[in-house]
């Protein structure tokens, strides 16, 4: 969230003679040389972050193309994931990793937002500083916590409660019976989404209280002067004031919720199946090369398949960071 | 996610110096070596590292990345010695001029979680576990599961297979002794350390293992017989040898199977053990291997991996008696020497 204001604070060589020039003429000297080297570091700082980043993209795609020449399109919507026959397709990761991420955004949306609606407009003054806080702490917890939760904990809890009880109401809905049926085995892609959704909480929800928080106070006032209710106040004013915002922020998580890979590895399962259930076990991109790249023998059609595989996750990312830029920068222009 | 990789290099680093501070106490004679690979082995190799220290000199920093990571790092000779659970093909052997041999024996436990029934009531073979992982037999009260299980209840409840979803030497066992009773499981799944699983669900690690089948009722899994201890209460089945009698997992059933097997004429010392014929061999067995460069970089140290290894076969099986791996056979360890020494020549 804090690189966005690193674009605006960054130096500008551009500007440095004129303040130089106002220096006396004795300092002038040292004082130029000062700011050459620091516009220097600043240049190379701001070149190296894109040549690694420029760097780990090629070499994903090279370490990838054995998998991409030998399989050609046919690795995007292969379900087969077989290292004894080394036949390798990355469809069941690409709808495990997909489909984990947007029904945690699911889960994850509505309650960060009733956070920040919360924290901005109903918390008494006193409380906002400690919630803030503790969300943004939140934020901070290791993966490895969340995974060993969910395994432990939530995912028995889901299996017990929610599972049997999903499966006695929506699932005996026709037509949709076959997507809460349970399955045996306490660890799915539910359980996945519920251990996401309360990972990403914290960051879109501190994000969409600092944009909340940056709506002009006299737009505010004069609505709740014409007699609107927070409610109203929140859906025609601030919503719509914030609206590319809120959506940059949603996208954020979205792009943490994708590569997460040591929480989701304890609850999803493992299993190289598509299944609508939602209770069946599934996989995701991150997990698969994480548990598999050990073990992969240098040269070897695996190896270069979790490695193409990796490739198309930095891809999915990247769009999905991409469009949240956008969005973000359109509302700084406005 | 990203932030464990730092940490693990971290840890190595750390690990690496300390290793070095202790070692650069111990006098001139101080040899340390590396060596990589492994998980299932790293428990021995740890302890026998530690015991060895004072008589032989040697300082061992051994990492557990995996037995396939173990096979990379030695062909790229960044470490002294590779540990693998799944032997090296014989081309590949030559091509990277490395010799292999067995350091013990272990074996694989099937654990299972059924509400009222304890270790060793359960009675199991190959070709149930293997309908059971292939999909196939998904109830508990499955009557070739009941013909075999006279007398005991079984619940009406659905068999939940749990799979290591890690690369791992264990599966490598595990699917080497199911292809070799199943010919249904041979063509439909395979051998491998990592293989594409038609029925359950994968876990992370031997624990992971083990937490799910203990999370499941309902739920059967494979783990190394040193993981099962009375602290992890798993309850274990029995499992039909290859004379027809169902045997238990224990430290005798184990030893069984490593002596009955046919040592010398497998090459490389990479022979099979698991199914061995004999009364009272339990079938799941595998030796882990040792995988040493012919022509290592630095020699000394190539005579210090032997030196310890030595150390070990002489005076190591009680320790891995206690962490419930077998010891070689004495012929076996015989044979390994002669190897040594057409390598030091």
């Amino acid at each position: 969230m804090s690189e966005g204001h690193f674009g605006r604070a960054a130096f500008l060589p551009g500007s440095l003679p004129v303040a130089a020039g106002r220096a006396l003429p004795s300092r002038r000297r040292s004082q130029d040389l000062g700011d050459r080297i620091f516009a220097f570091c600043a240049y190379f700082a701001g070149l190296f972050v894109l040549v690694l980043l420029g760097s780990i993209i090629v070499l994903l795609f090279i370490g990838g193309l054995p998998a991409f020449r030998a399989f050609g399109f046919h690795f995007l919507v292969s379900p087969e994931w077989n290292p004894v026959t080394e036949r390798f397709g990355a469809l069941v990761s690409i709808y495990g990793t997909v489909a984990s991420s947007l029904l945690a955004l699911l889960l994850a949306v509505p309650l960060a937002f009733g956070v920040a609606f919360f924290l901005t407009e109903l918390a008494p003054a006193w409380m906002r500083r400690p919630v803030g806080t503790a969300i943004e702490l939140l934020a901070a917890v290791p993966s490895i916590i969340y995974g060993m939760w969910g395994f432990f904990i939530l995912a028995p809890a889901i299996g017990h409660t929610v599972k049997p009880w999903l499966a006695s109401t929506l699932g005996q809905l026709p037509g949709v019976s076959g997507i809460f049926r349970g399955a045996p085995g306490d660890a799915s892609i539910f359980t996945a989404a519920v251990v996401l959704a309360v990972m990403i909480t914290p960051f879109i929800a501190a994000t969409m209280r600092d944009v909340f928080l940056s709506v002009p106070v006299i737009f505010k006032e004069s609505a709740f002067g014409l007699g609107c209710t927070p409610w109203e106040v929140m859906a025609r004013v601030v919503l719509p004031y914030t609206r590319t915002s809120v959506v940059g922020g949603v996208m954020l998580g979205l792009g943490r919720a994708l590569g997460e890979t040591m929480a989701v590895t304890f609850v999803i399962g493992n299993t190289n199946r598509i299944s609508p259930n939602l209770f069946a076990p599934g996989n995701t991109i991150a997990s698969l090369v994480a548990l598999e790249f050990p073990e992969a023998e240098g040269g070897s059609l695996q190896l270069s398949s979790l490695l193409a595989l990796g490739f198309i996750l930095f891809v999915i990312s990247f769009v999905v960071l991409a469009i949240s830029r956008t969005l973000l920068v359109q509302r700084v222009r406005q | 996610m990203t932030h464990n990789r730092p940490v693990a290099t971290f840890a190595i680093y750390v690990c690496t110096a300390s290793a070095m501070l202790m070692s650069g106490g111990r006098g001139v004679h101080a040899q340390a070596i590396t060596g990589a690979g492994s998980t299932f082995a790293q428990p021995i190799y740890q302890a026998w590292a530690d015991t060895s220290k004072a008589s032989t000199g040697v300082t061992l920093n051994y990492q557990g990345v995996g037995s396939g990571a173990g096979q990379k790092l030695v062909v790229q000779r960044t470490v002294d010695f590779g540990a693998s659970d799944a032997p090296m093909a014989a081309d590949k052997l030559a091509s990277s001029k490395l010799m292999q041999f067995p350091a013990v024996v272990g074996a694989v436990d099937i654990a299972f979680n059924l509400p009222g029934v304890a270790t060793d009531r359960l009675r199991l073979t190959g070709g149930l576990v293997a309908g059971i992982y292939l999909g196939t037999i998904t109830k508990w009260n499955d009557p070739a599961i009941a013909k075999i299980n006279i007398g005991l209840k079984l619940p009406d409840l659905a068999i939940a297979p749990v799979y290591r979803a890690d690369g791992s030497g264990t599966t490598f066992v595990f699917t080497s002794y199911l292809s070799k009773v199943s010919a249904d499981f041979k063509s439909k799944v395979g051998a491998d350390k990592a293989v594409s699983w038609p029925a359950g669900t994968g876990a992370k690690g031997t624990a992971g293992v083990a937490g799910a089948v203990k999370n499941t009722p309902g739920a059967i899994g494979y783990v190394e017989s040193a993981y099962v201890t009375p602290q992890n209460r798993l309850t274990t089945a029995e499992l039909q040898g290859h004379d027809g009698h169902f045997v238990r997992p224990t430290l005798a059933s184990f030893a069984v199977a490593a002596a009955g097997a046919d040592w010398a004429n497998a090459q490389n010392f990479a022979v099979d053990l698991n199914d061995q014929p004999g009364a009272g061999a339990w079938p799941i067995v595998s030796a882990t291997f040792v995988l040493l460069p012919t022509n290592p970089t630095d020699p000394a140290k190539g005579a210090a991996v032997l030196k310890f290894f030595d150390w070990a076969f002489n005076n190591g099986d009680a320790t891995a008696k206690t962490l419930q791996y077998v010891a070689l056979p004495a012929t076996v360890k015989a044979q390994i020497r002669t190897a040594w020494k057409s390598l030091a020549k």
